[in-house]
């Protein structure tokens, strides 16, 4: 009997037989180029509020500044990803707020009661106001920036870079390396009941980015 | 399918695991004119769709005019699609290679059949997995996907005793409905806030956390109704379902473009993760994604960016399933890539501009079309996929004006009014195996809506504003009508006399019944 694979192939081969195996369809797009903006960080602040998320660009200590952000939005407990600035850890424990580390792994009843996450990014795009996760250190597991409702995202300047084909160009590396990526524009939201859009179905509520 | 209560009966329940979907199968749905009847008789549906697609269609126009470049993304997408298309053997056996080498492994299934006994095998194997000492429930979490609504994967896991639970908001509204989704993206469209409201409040409970008894129709309350009542299905997933947006055969990554984050807890929660792709979503290299991360998110929500976005490779150490499994699927798609024009339909990447776009659709909504895929993309895929030998399928290339709106729109510019043509062509050549003439359901249809003024204006409104012919009420040459009344001048070439309103010379030339005098 043959197999699934093979019957499947053999099917593509006899449908695409007037295709000559030569064939190469040209295409007609640069890849990776860096679209003209005007100020980039003024662009991707304003296109991030755009998505009803906060943004806000830090001027003083880094530290306070995130456990501001964390009070406002009522946070008592925070999930902190192995490799985040010690100077914000500290900040954020002096507060009085609970951290919870996550290394073991919480679990997932843990970090369903666990308030928020502060991380970092890998890059962040200003045209659609996106912050790209690699999960690499100061960012953790996928499940961290997902299950907690309020996520903190410090994005430093120079890893704002102008659209969707930088953004992609730098995550090729990682995508190659077999690293989970996660795109985010805003809090999670739908359009599913009368297209009318609401911010906040399962992914984290609240989106706070800091830009730093 | 011709009735939809917003309280069904819930006789049929008794032995179920899940909310029974209407019964009898999409395939033997009653042709598009009969069905599209029934349907234009739904006020709500009506009045929703009308809101929603003229919502969506000005911002769509916002946002792909907002991007200088968006021709240059629609000539990038469609050629990316066409290499891949042209050299599929190629590409598949390298994402084979490339997901294998990721440590996920690979399944290929010829039909939905092979699909289904595929799946259901992996998630038997999946909860049989000792875990500590608690037993699995038998249940998975499934990221919206369109092949696996195309395989009816949900009944097949029923019938094996597994609980498959949708957890996209449009998707839960129609299953907890016992409803069939009637459009790809928001598949809920036809419902109302009100009648959403009630269906939470009457089945949620039957199926887990109930809704809140002080629950209102606000769109955000509903919302934080299905947050609540999915929260405790994500938080002890064991196994998720997921399709894929893309699969990168340089890379063995596979992508899903989501908004409200139900995608990423299944793709992040489960222990084991299935995903069930169609042959024509692979794609060569991640940097092509940057192409269909600008031209999806604007043709589909008309966002600049949809909120979330998931790529993997694989399973990772420390973060997400450990157990992944891809299932390539045909059911199909080899035939369609078989006709060099009917092809073109394989690169479509779903995004339902097309449907949004659709004087058609707009009236009639997505039920009338007999499948999974309604509106034009519809209209040509389903007969390619699943032939013309059905009555619906051999009427839904008739459920169109071929007014042209819809390849404007295409992200992929796949020539949906020449595919349409194309497969009434394929319906007309059925017709000398025996099949009943085209021509003869697009007369039915035309006499009875003609013969309804009402329903006339209704028509000629409807595609006032698309730029297509009518004008002042008059018809100076049957170029393409809308439909309904294209299924008659589409299939047939007429001139019209001058100075004559079509009404008054349909009612010279024709007798009462729609026969021709
Ligand atoms: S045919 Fe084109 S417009 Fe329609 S859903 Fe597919 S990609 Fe989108």
């Amino acid at each position: 009997m043959t197999s699934a694979r093979d019957e499947i192939l053999a099917r593509i081969r006899a449908s695409l037989a007037d295709v000559p195996a030569d064939d190469e369809t040209d295409v007609p797009w640069a890849y990776g180029q860096p679209r003209r903006t005007d100020d980039l960080l003024d662009l991707f602040e304003e296109r991030v509020r755009d998505y009803g998320a906060t943004v806000q660009r830090v001027t003083g200590h880094l530290g306070a500044t995130v456990v501001e952000a964390l009070l406002a939005h009522g946070v008592t407990s925070v999930v902190l990803p192995a490799g985040l600035d010690p100077a914000v850890v500290d900040a954020i424990a002096q507060a009085g707020i609970v951290i919870r580390g996550d290394t073991p792994a919480l679990s997932r009843a843990t970090l369903d009661e666990t308030d928020a996450v502060v991380t970092t990014c890998a890059v962040a795009g200003a045209v659609t106001g996106t912050i790209v996760l690699d999960h690499g250190p100061g960012q953790g597991r996928r499940a961290l920036s997902l299950v907690p409702d309020v996520h903190v995202c410090l994005v430093a300047a120079d890893q704002v870079v102008s659209d969707v084909p930088e953004m992609v160009a730098r995550m090729v590396p990682a995508t190659r390396a077999g690293r989970p990526i996660t795109w985010i524009s805003g809090g999670s939201a739908t359009s599913d009941i009368e297209l009318s859009r609401v911010e906040g179905v399962h992914g984290p509520r609240t989106l706070h980015v800091l830009l730093v | 399918m011709s009735k939809r209560p917003v309280r069904p009966s819930n006789a049929h329940d008794a032995d179920r695991l899940t909310p029974a979907p209407p019964p009898g199968r999409f395939l033997d749905s009653p042709t598009f004119p009969k069905q599209s009847k029934v349907e234009l008789g739904n006020a709500v549906q009506r009045r929703n769709l009308y809101d929603a697609m003229r919502t969506i269609r000005t911002k769509r126009v916002g946002v792909t005019s907002e991007a200088d470049d968006w021709e240059d993304l629609r000539l990038a997408g469609e050629a990316i699609k066409n290499r891949t298309l042209r050299h599929l053997d190629r590409y598949l056996l390298q994402l084979e290679e490339s997901l294998t080498a990721a440590g996920s492994t690979v399944h290929w299934a010829r039909d939905a059949e092979e699909a289904n006994a595929i799946i259901v095998g992996l998630v038997n194997a999946a909860l049989a997995t000792p875990q500590g000492d608690q037993a699995s429930a038998r249940e998975v979490v499934k990221v919206k996907s369109m092949a696996t609504q195309e395989i009816d994967m949900n009944e097949a896991l029923e019938e094996a005793g597994i609980a498959a639970w949708e957890t996209d908001l449009a998707e839960l509204i129609v299953q907890l409905g016992h409803d069939r989704p009637s459009h790809i993206l928001v598949p809920a469209i036809h419902r109302n806030r009100s009648e959403v409201r009630q269906i939470f409040l009457d089945e949620m409970g039957r199926y887990g956390r109930p809704a809140p008894d002080d629950l209102d129709s606000e769109p955000v309350n509903l919302a934080a109704a299905a947050r609540l009542h999915l929260r405790e299905k994500f938080l002890r997933a064991k196994v998720a379902i997921s399709g894929a947006n893309f699969a990168v055969a340089e890379t063995g990554t596979l992508v899903v473009v989501e908004s409200e984050g139900n995608g990423r807890m299944c793709l992040t929660l489960a222990d084991t993760l299935i995903s069930v792709v169609g042959i024509e979503k692979v794609i060569p290299s991640v940097a092509d994604l940057e192409v269909f991360l600008q031209l999806l998110p604007r043709s589909s929500t008309a966002e600049r960016m949809n909120p979330y976005t998931s790529f993997w490779t694989g399973p990772t150490d420390g973060d997400g399933p450990q157990a992944t499994h891809v299932v390539l699927i045909d059911n199909g798609r080899t035939k369609v890539l078989a006709d060099p024009v009917g092809r073109d339909a394989l690169r479509c990447i779903r995004c339902s501009a097309c449907i949004n776009i659709c004087p058609v659709y707009e009236k009639v909504g997505g039920h009338a079309y007999g499948s999974v895929y309604p509106g034009p993309i519809g209209a040509v895929l389903t007969p390619q996929l699943r032939g013309v030998a059905s009555a619906v399928d051999a009427s839904v290339p008739y459920a169109s004006t071929l007014c042209g709106a819809c390849v404007d729109v295409c992200p992929v510019r796949i020539p949906l009014p020449d595919l349409l043509v194309h497969m009434r062509h394929k319906v007309v050549e059925a017709k000398a195996h025996g099949r009943p003439h085209a021509d003869d359901v697009a007369m039915r249809v035309t006499g009875k809506v003609l013969g309804s003024p009402g329903v006339w204006a209704a028509t000629t409104k409807a595609i006032s504003g698309t730029g297509a012919v009518l004008k002042k009420g008059r018809v100076d040459h049957f170029g393409p009508l809308p439909w309904p009344l294209s299924l008659w001048t589409n299939a047939r070439d007429v001139p019209a006399p001058p100075n004559e309103s079509f009404r008054a010379w349909y009612a010279r030339t024709h007798h009462k019944d729609g026969s021709p005098r």
